[in-house]
């Protein structure tokens, strides 16, 4: 169909905003890097191989439970770096502020962000402030862009062009309680569930994994579209199936509770520190292991694997024994998430 | 989560599924006609556990498909009123109508608001005594007493800016059309939700004059595939008739209160659903002495003429007699984020269960 005008699902990070990306975006745009259509822009500069990347945020409500506005900004870009195998450097940071907003707040935001980045060993270097009149944007936008320095070695983990069947899926821990944390700061919808966002930045956690194995294939951080979409973008080139198995996916009960009760698929609801890794069969269980003595791999495991059958489909074994397919979000579901 | 996770038992789920395979010996096909087990049943995968001689198939049950694509149609010539703030249920904005779709009408600039109650829709019309708040009213038993509720509760508060565009529904109609027109069933398993309201007692009619077996059934895996079990002995046995099986909800009598309420601002009418056309005493419509509530009483519009979609199979995927996968638009032209017929925009349609689930 024709885009007459921009939906709130141009932005839900499924289906309709790849749409848009590559109707769009990537035909007038075009060029070699931003083909990689990865989480970061890889090329050379002298030599050296950078990771490049940039993200807005514009979460409503701008506080919740386990973070706010400011602490996603940075583990956002943060670990958008960190997925490509780059090491997370320098950080800009573009604030558009509500003309009448609440200085107490907005230093709360960027102490939270400094905070952040000190923890993730990365410098803010540069940024811009822009204030619009009241009632043009909501409270306060945020935006970041991070540059990281890659080892060569890692370039093929951003593609996952290195997966073979028998590779382990991992990942660090249970799924959607950053979207449902969101969902239930929010007032208009009355649900008190003191859910707390898993918000964080993974570069050290990652860095430590890449440093102690040798085969990490793939990494990517699952935010909007939660793991569904990770798993089957994963499987979009047809050239190998994936198995989940449904009753090694953690799932707080709380979050549990609140997807019953409105309808969610907890596969598709966003994560902010979340990070999926397809490693190969030798060093999961070392992967894991490495990642469980992180403060934000605890709960890490084995969730699945490559399969050389169903090639392009990505199935789920139910927590009852039933199969079906795994989907990529579509439309909207969560709108100002992150 | 307690209630929820014994009903979502492996071991359980497997011992009935060989039951079931060890009972079963005719080929049958089973017709759900409750969105809510289409979508449970697709989630949970439980077609993998079933014998080839037990096929699922799902009916109308689905509110938002089964409604023309004339009632979306005047549901946005509404939201073109200046003064008009509409408020729905989340699965309707993104039906398409003849030539746009309430999603669309809302990036335009109409005021178009999701609730998750009508209750919601009427603090709205409190808080917005200048604007006329229009709630989208949709659905079968199970939601129609909440609008019931809703309009006698804006009588008593005094809001006067309040309506319902009702295109609520009752299901029996429906059940006894589809084998009267020869659809294939052996067997239904009652919907949960709307037997909770009505009791078991609407359903008399399939077993005495049709020879067909009806299970009420819950909504986990444990219950529907018991459901199930419940109609494979039916048949085996031939002993067909109304059984519950979700009897830690459903009453024989159902809720009586609710019955009431439906009763008091509702009466029958014929109306019109997808892939059945016209069925007699099938729509709910508002009485007339609440006709100061009725959307279509108080503001008046003009409405593009309706264009059906080509190619578009919802009809027949609704009468069971066709699966998504047969429609030559599914996965490919028609996809949740384009949707060309209603049955891919629901969470509860056949066509997006089977999309997001059974690719």
């Amino acid at each position: 169909m024709e885009i007459k005008s921009i939906l709130l699902g141009h932005g839900s990070g499924g289906k309709l905003s790849h749409d848009l990306i590559e109707k769009l975006f990537s035909k007038h745009f075009d060029n070699p890097i931003l083909k990689q259509q990865s989480d970061s822009a890889l090329f050379g500069v002298e030599g050296k191989h950078m990771a490049f990347t940039t993200d807005s945020f514009v979460v409503d409500p701008i506080f919740f439970p386990g973070g706010n506005i400011g602490k996603i900004a940075i583990a956002g870009t943060v670990n958008d770096l960190a997925v490509s195998g780059a090491i997370p450097k320098y950080l800009s940071c573009g604030f558009i502020i509500e003309e009448g907003f609440s200085y107490e707040s907005l230093e709360q935001i960027v102490v939270t962000m400094a905070e952040e980045a000190k923890k993730a060993g990365v410098q803010i270097v540069t940024g811009d402030t822009k204030v619009v009149d009241k009632g043009k944007c909501d409270k306060v936008f945020i935006n970041t862009s991070g540059l990281g320095f890659l080892d060569e070695k890692y370039k093929p983990i951003s593609s996952g062009t290195g997966i073979r069947p028998g590779d382990k899926i991992i990942i660090n821990g249970s799924i959607g309680d950053h979207g449902m944390s969101v969902m239930a700061a929010r007032n208009d919808l009355n649900i008190s569930a003191d859910i707390k966002s898993d918000c964080a930045c993974l570069n050290h956690m990652i860095a430590d994994v890449l440093d102690q194995t040798t085969e990490v294939r793939f990494m990517r951080d699952a935010t909007r579209g939660g793991l569904g979409t990770v798993i089957s973008e994963l499987v979009q080139n047809e050239t190998y199936g994936i198995e989940i198995k449904e009753n090694q996916l953690r799932i707080h009960e709380k979050v549990r509770g609140m997807c019953e009760l409105l309808g969610f698929d907890p596969i598709h609801v966003a994560n902010e520190g979340k990070v999926v890794l397809v490693v190969g069969k030798k060093d999961a269980q070392k992967a894991v292991e490495i990642m469980q003595q992180n403060e934000y791999g605890q709960q890490a495991s084995i969730i699945g694997e490559i399969t050389e059958d169903y090639k392009g489909k990505a199935w789920l074994e139910t927590m009852i024994g039933g199969k079906r397919v795994i989907e990529m979000l579509s439309g909207q579901q969560l709108p100002r998430i992150c | 989560m307690k209630y929820i996770d014994e009903y979502r038992d492996r071991e359980t789920v497997l011992a009935l599924a060989e039951e079931i395979k060890r009972q079963s010996t005719k080929p049958i096909k089973l017709m759900e006609v409750c969105g809510g087990h289409t979508m449970s049943i697709q989630k949970f995968g439980l077609p993998y556990l079933l014998p080839e001689t037990v096929e699922l198939i799902s009916g109308p049950g689905c509110p938002v498909c089964v409604t023309s694509r004339s009632y979306i149609d005047q549901a946005i010539a509404y939201s073109r009123l200046d003064d008009v703030i509409i408020t729905t249920y989340g699965d309707l904005i993104r039906v398409p109508g003849s030539s746009s779709s309430l999603e669309q009408e809302r990036a335009n600039g109409a005021n178009i608001q999701i609730v998750y109650s009508i209750l919601d829709a009427l603090k709205l019309a409190k808080a917005n005594r200048d604007k006329k708040v229009v709630f989208l009213g949709i659905g079968f038993e199970t939601t129609a007493p909440s609008s019931a509720a809703g309009i006698i509760q804006a009588q008593m508060a005094g809001i006067n800016n309040f309506s319902v565009y009702s295109a609520h529904k009752v299901m029996p109609p429906a059940m006894a059309t589809l084998i009267d027109e020869g659809v294939e069933i052996d067997g239904y398993i009652g919907p949960g939700h709307v037997s909770t309201i009505t009791g078991s007692g609407i359903y008399m009619d399939i077993p005495k004059k049709f020879g067909l077996g009806v299970v009420i059934s819950g909504f986990e895996p444990v219950d529907l595939m018991q459901s199930v079990l419940m109609l494979v002995k039916q048949i085996e046995n031939d002993d067909q008739k109304v059984e519950i099986q979700y009897t830690r909800v459903v009453k024989p009598e159902g809720n009586v209160k609710a019955q009431e309420t439906l009763d008091e601002v509702f009466e029958y009418g014929d109306d019109w659903w997808r892939g059945l056309g016209v069925l007699e005493n099938s729509g709910l419509k508002i009485r007339a002495q609440y006709d100061k509530y009725n959307t279509e009483k108080i503001l008046d519009v003009t409405v593009e003429p309706t264009k059906e979609p080509k190619g578009c199979l919802c009809g027949e995927i609704l009468r069971g007699v066709k699966k998504p996968k047969d429609c030559k638009l599914f996965g490919n032209v028609c996809t949740p984020s384009n949707p060309i017929g209603a049955c891919m925009v629901s969470s509860e349609g056949s066509c997006a269960a089977y999309y997001m689930y059974n690719r």
